[in-house]
């Protein structure tokens, strides 16, 4: 029924996390002495950078967004404005949440706002770009019967997988096994990551598989 | 409602688990007595007529050097010069060979057999007082791990010999300020193979040198830590072995004439590294001895052992040495050692081989006589047998000796047979684990876990045809237990207690599950939807729900022992998890917004006309609210954690000390005013809520606790903390003041606890009736005339009609304000108002936990009164957020599960007992045990063991308590908070489905019962799973390093706290029947008046 859809998903899903690939490459070779564990933070802002430039243009690109009622420019430049407050917000929001999970509130608090930021790279980000800067838009989608199109299952999706990620990133960090990657927030951050990219073929195959079932209410 | 079954069926869940549970640490948690008597000098042990001070005499050696090598495996010590290839731990230590070889008469090895459990601690115990210590010895306190018992380092110092000591720490806090110079370092990381070592090295050959010692111990652990890491078979091994024979080396160049080498391991390893457990690779070390001068008659022959016990090194050192052997040792001297019959050794000194077996014998005969009159564990029959031995090879010695005849050849081996037997026996009471018990508790608690599961999912068939599913089991428990007594005491002759309530338990629990697949068969043919649903009970759908996934999360984190350290803080990210979970869940179902004004979903679809949005967010954000509230709980608490040792970094909170520890004046006040402002906020929720609900109307017994007990005792426990934190010498001229307040304060507090707990018990109802019209009081409860055409009928039926009558009035009566306003009636109709009936059940139970949480916090220090105030929000979130998620449900028809709570509230229930546990400062290890608790009240100490004992659980297992006895609490919010839907919805609609709160559940006893028996297995049910995960860690893990470190003291603080709990659920659900009777009574008093 989507398959024109299904295709355009998987493809842009495709670029995004080529996108998170040619980030780490490209460090790896044009920064001497690089690793993921040892230069952390440096990895966590260039795939955080290159996930949202990409994102953004892709997203804009395909038209995804939802349609504005108004053209005029200072309409654009507010909702412009918005889209990076709420990019802002989210950020201390997940710094909060996750300093509430257990993080050490002042000590390394760079490496916690680092994984905030990515974390809001991973997943605010792509609801600005599909929904727009509508908070109640938001609550809605993550209902069982909120998803109003094809990408709003996809968000669905790819923010659960992120954030279960995340979540699964802090188990071993208590484990005395001593390895760089317990250090934080390494597990959790690596652990998002995983998991977008996870959410990211889950997507486009569960929407694909589940076809049948799908059924959208109009916009 | 059926109130005995349900208790009935508690008790008898409760005490399966126990069963298992006293099973398995029965088999696991081997326990002695500590004999706290010394040998002296004086002790007549030599025979004949006056006696001989055999420590005058000339020893054997005036020195050793014991030098223990941790984990010194006999393979690492054995040579074998055939094998080409050998392994990393094989042919290292060359130089033991080497010494055997060339000097026979003086060096000989033997593999040393340590007991379990072989860990280091353990072992030092063992090898230093000839005893078998086991986990739990008792008589030892807990506070400290010195030894208490005889040993050799104290024998030694009495005698004035210089013990030297460097190594391993954990001598240093076995034998605190007994050495004569001690150089201990720190052996708590595994990971560190060099630090103890190097710095031995240091010190070792510049000690050995001078002449300032007698005895020299020096402990190496880089063997054993290199076993951890890396396991024997690596190449870092050998170079540790290799450093090892280099030390040897050394050490056999420096030593004199008068002096006796020891060099030993303290026990094996397995393949892996570890240690613990009883297999032959981790009991059998090496013990390698050496002297520059001959000691022994020529090269090893018939008399050498084949093995050497661990505890014979007591008896033969202290023989050798010339000091008093200690006097709980089980050994036996190595006769090798000592001369043969006939060899003189006058030329050497020293005893000859019958002599130190005569007083190795004499020694064990004195110490087992000891330990039989304080206990009771050795089988009677096999101490009358030693008995037996004893009294004949004494008169054997005795006569030979006085005749003056040279022994028999039997004797010495008659001697050495008493010595083996009486060590064998207590080998078997002491030093094995019992496999078959373990084996067991286990079995029986993994199927009390699936019994609790199956009774929470058949609560209403079972509450339904109560008593012929109790009555069953019970008498096969019964039989079975007394089957298996009488077989036991036609086979041995005495019955075992455990096994006669093992086989018990375990009957009534098969019988339990062949009666339940009969009751589940009419449940699910009864309901076609039902059965659906049970057929697929463990499909992945239903089990991957967070609220099962977080408590399998936390059953699996007690498996490791990272996990138990940090248990505090993986306990509060679960809790964390889950409480996110619920708003998160409650959106994905659509239930959290209000409903959008949508095309599609036309208003048929809509469930009740109660749905209104502004209800809907009303609840949502109380929700939310309540939600943040338990969040900013949870991140409090954190601060008031303690820390364990194994945790490097930790700052234990400063909340822990009590005030009069504190220098600084300001922050003493500082302290002092937030420990009383949080009291005093406790004190006033509590009441706000009982006043909230119209229950502080009345004049019964619980009003009177609610009224003047509560802030009686809040009033006294700030008073007390302020005495307590008192300096000793600022008011001198009121010390004798301050002393009589510091004993009188608490002992009022305890009375007046003891006062409220009790009025409570006694006339738990707070319901007052109050007539508005008429001057008699009876005559004002007639009901309205449409209820009195029915005094035809029976009561039974009156009470249907009534009891809805008197809701009406007391929610008109609530609606109009507080009910300290009174509701008045415009129509002048004969108004009834009866205050805080809607929460008959509740209060009660509110006002019990309020009481006992300001009781318990009596036995902590001041500073966790914010803790407490933490926990009572916390309490406080979770029943509003289950409550609100309730309604939010049944606003929208999602839910209908009767009274049922489901289970994500009972699990953040569970989760929140273990995470105040951490909260208030507890840890589960011993060192970290409140000790301070006892004195409250007793500042002089005490003359039994109960009170101090019982205060002290009593605020170990604070948290636990507080969250079960307040655990029924989450049957009854729900209905409680049901006021506030209702209001706003419906805006005063009066049908037949109003608001009439905890009424509910008297117009459906059976559903009650069910859902109180169901609330109660659940919570077992979590609790039990978290115990069976513990014991399983126990049994799975008990070789591992942790072991006595980690999981053995989790494994009884989880225990012991499921006890607590046990104990005061069943209270809790107690107090809820009785509640229950006196309502019922209450109604008949009400009845009769009113039909007439
Ligand atoms: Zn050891
Ligand atoms: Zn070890």
């Amino acid at each position: 029924m989507w398959d024109h859809e299904i295709r355009a998903m998987a493809s842009t899903h495709a670029i995004i996390a080529s996108s998170v690939f040619m980030a780490t490459v490209l460090l790896a070779v044009f920064v001497p002495g690089f690793s993921v564990y040892g230069m952390h933070l440096l990895w966590i802002y260039a795939v955080s950078g290159a996930v949202t430039a990409v994102s953004v243009s892709v997203f804009w690109l395909l038209g995804i967004s939802p349609p504005t009622k108004k053209h005029t420019l200072g309409y654009k430049l507010s909702r412009l404005f918005r889209s990076c407050l709420y990019f802002l917000l989210s950020c201390l929001f997940f710094h909060t949440v996750v300093v509430l999970y257990g993080a050490p509130l002042i000590e390394s608090a760079l490496e916690t706002f680092s994984l905030s930021v990515l974390l809001t790279s991973l997943t605010t980000l792509r609801c600005l770009c599909v929904l727009g800067p509508h908070v109640q838009a938001w609550i809605r989608v993550f209902s069982r019967h909120g998803a109003m199109s094809v990408w709003d299952t996809a968000l669905q999706i790819t923010v659960a997988c992120t954030l279960i990620g995340a979540w699964l990133g802090a188990f071993p960090i208590p484990l005395d096994w001593d390895r760089p990657w317990q250090v934080w927030p390494v597990s959790c951050s690596v652990g998002a990551m995983i998991g977008y990219l996870t959410g990211l073929v889950a997507a486009p195959a569960w929407i694909h598989y589940h076809r049948k079932h799908l059924t959208y209410k109009c916009k | 409602m059926k109130g005995l079954p349900v208790l009935c069926l508690l008790l008898w869940t409760c005490a399966v688990y126990l069963v298992g549970i006293y099973l398995f640490v029965g088999g696991f948690l081997l326990v002695r007595l500590e004999v706290n008597r010394t040998s002296t000098c004086g002790d007549v042990l030599e025979p004949g007529e006056e006696p001989v001070d055999f420590c005058r005499a000339r020893p054997r050696f005036r020195r050793a050097v014991v030098l223990i090598i941790d984990a010194l495996k006999i393979d690492f010590a054995r040579f074998d010069p055939s094998k080409s290839d050998p392994r990393p731990y094989e042919n290292k230590l060359p130089v033991l060979e080497e010494t055997l070889s060339s000097k026979p008469s003086q060096s000989r090895l033997y593999p040393f057999r340590a007991d379990p459990p072989t860990t280091t601690m353990q072992r030092i115990k063992g090898f230093t007082t000839g005893s078998l210590p086991t986990f739990v010895d008792v008589g030892n306190n807990f506070a400290s791990s010195a030894i208490l018992e005889d040993n050799l380092i104290h024998q030694l110092g009495q005698m004035g010999k210089r013990v030297v000591f460097m190594g391993d720490d954990t001598w240093e806090s076995l034998f605190p300020k007994k050495f004569h110079r001690s150089l201990p370092f720190p052996s708590f990381n595994v990971k560190d193979l060099h630090t103890v070592d190097n710095g031995i090295l240091q010190h070792l050959y510049t000690t050995m040198v001078g002449d300032s010692w007698d005895v020299l111990v020096a402990h190496f652990l880089g063997v054993d830590h290199c076993g951890h890491r890396f396991g024997p078979d690596h190449p870092a091994m050998a170079d540790k072995l290799t450093q090892m024979d280099r030390v040897i080396r050394s050490v056999i160049d420096r030593l004199q004439n008068d002096t006796l080498l020891v060099l030993m391991g303290d026990h094996g390893m397995t393949d892996t590294g570890d240690h613990g457990g009883e297999s032959q690779k981790e009991t059998d070390a090496a013990l390698f001895l050496y002297s520059p001068s001959p000691i022994f008659p020529g090269p090893p022959s018939q008399m050498d052992p084949d093995v050497v016990p661990q505890t014979d090194l007591v008896p033969t050192l202290a023989l050798l040495l010339g000091i008093p052997i200690p006097y709980s040792s089980v050994g036996q001297v190595l006769l090798p050692l000592f001369h043969p019959p006939g060899v003189a050794g006058g030329a050497v000194g020293g005893l000859s081989q019958l002599e130190a077996l005569w007083i190795n014998v004499k020694q064990v005969n004195r110490f087992l006589e000891t330990y039989s009159g304080m206990a009771k564990d050795i089988a009677p029959e096999s101490l009358s047998q030693l008995k037996e031995q004893f009294a004949r090879i004494s008169s054997d010695y005795l006569s030979s000796v006085r005749e003056g005849r040279p022994p028999s050849a039997q004797l010495a081996s008659s001697l050495q047979a008493y010595l083996t037997a009486v060590r064998d026996t207590c080998r078997a009471t002491w030093a094995r684990f019992n496999p078959l018990k373990m084996a067991a508790g286990l079995a029986i608690l993994g199927f009390a876990c699936l019994m609790c599961f199956v009774l929470s999912e058949l609560s209403l068939p079972l509450i339904q045809e109560a008593g012929a599913g109790l009555k069953a089991p019970a008498a096969v428990a019964l039989a079975a237990g007394a089957s298996v007594a009488a077989a036991q005491l036609l086979t041995r002759g005495h019955a075992e207690a455990a096994w006669c309530l093992a086989a018990g338990a375990f009957c009534s629990e098969l019988f339990f599950f062949w009666t339940a697949r009969r009751l589940n068969a009419p449940a699910v043919l009864k309901n076609g939807t039902k059965a659906g649903k049970s057929g697929r009970w463990l499909t992945a759908r239903r089990l991957l729900v967070p609220p099962l996934v977080v408590p399998l999360l936390r059953c699996a984190s007690l498996l490791s022992d990272s996990y138990v350290i940090a248990e505090g803080r993986v306990v509060t990210f679960l809790l964390f998890s889950l409480a996110l979970y619920i708003p998160i869940h409650l959106n994905w179902d659509g239930l959290l917004l209000p409903p959008s004004p949508d095309p599609l979903k036309t208003a048929g679809l809509l469930p009740s006309p109660a749905l209104s949005p502004s209800t809907v967010r009303k609840e949502s954000c109380a929700l939310l609210a309540c939600s943040g509230l338990l969040i900013g709980s949870l991140f409090l608490s954190l601060s008031f954690h303690g820390c364990r040792e194994e945790q490097g970094l930790c700052q234990p909170s400063p909340f822990l000390s009590s005030l009069s520890r504190l220098q600084d004046s300001q922050i003493k006040n500082l302290h002092y005013i937030l420990s009383v402002v949080s009291l005093g906020i406790c004190t006033y929720l509590l009441r706000h809520c009982l006043c909230h609900y119209g229950n502080l109307n009345a004049s019964g017994g619980a009003v009177f606790a609610a009224r003047w007990v509560l802030p009686l005792l809040s009033v006294c426990l700030g008073l007390h903390w302020a005495v307590s934190a008192t300096p000793e010498d600022s008011f001198r001229n009121l010390a004798e003041l301050i002393r009589l307040a510091q004993l009188a304060l608490p002992r009022a507090a305890f009375c007046l606890l003891g006062l409220g707990l009790g009025l409570i018990w006694l006339d738990p109802l707070t319901v007052f009736v109050k007539a508005r019209a008429a001057g008699s009081a009876r005559g004002a409860h007639l009901p309205p005339p449409r209820y009195r055409a029915s005094t035809g009928i029976s009561p039974q039926a009156e009470l249907h009609h009534l009891i809805p009558q008197i809701y009406q009035r007391m929610r008109r009566s609530l609606e109009d304000g507080e009910p300290a306003g009174g509701g008045g009636e415009a129509d002048g109709r004969p108004a009834v108002e009866a205050y805080g009936l809607g929460t008959v059940y509740s209060a009660p139970l509110l006002l019990f936990g309020g009481l006992l949480g300001i009781g318990l916090l009596l036995l902590h220090p001041e500073g966790m009164a914010a803790s407490f105030l933490l926990l009572l929000l916390e309490m406080g979130a979770l029943l509003y957020i289950h409550a609100s998620s309730i309604t939010l449900s049944g606003l929208q028809g999602a839910y209908s599960g009767g009274f049922n709570v489901p289970w994500t509230p009972v699990v953040l229930w569970s989760l929140a007992a273990t995470q105040f546990f951490h909260a208030t400062g507890h840890l589960p290890t011993f060192p970290s045990i409140q000790w301070s608790a006892a004195f409250v009240g007793f500042p002089n100490g005490h003359t039994g063991t109960i009170v101090p004992a019982s205060l002290v659980t009593l605020n170990t297992f604070a948290s636990h308590i507080l969250f079960a006895v307040s655990c029924p609490l989450l049957l009854f919010w729900p209905l409680v908070c049901e006021v506030r839907g209702s209001r706003g919805g419906r805006g005063g609609g009066e049908d037949g489905e109003d608001a009439v709160m905890e009424m509910r559940l008297r117009e459906n006893p059976q559903q009650f019962s069910s859902a109180l028996l169901q609330l109660s297995t659940r919570y077992l049910f979590i609790l039990g799973a978290q115990v069976f995960s513990s014991v399983c860690a126990a049994a799975i893990l008990r070789r591992h390093l942790m072991v006595w470190k980690v999981f053995a003291p989790k494994l009884m603080f989880e225990a012991s706290g499921f006890l607590m709990s046990c104990l005061f659920l069943l209270v809790g659900v107690t107090l809820v029947l009785r509640v229950d009777v006196a309502v019922g009574r209450w109604f008949k008093r009400l009845v009769p008046d009113a039909s007439r």
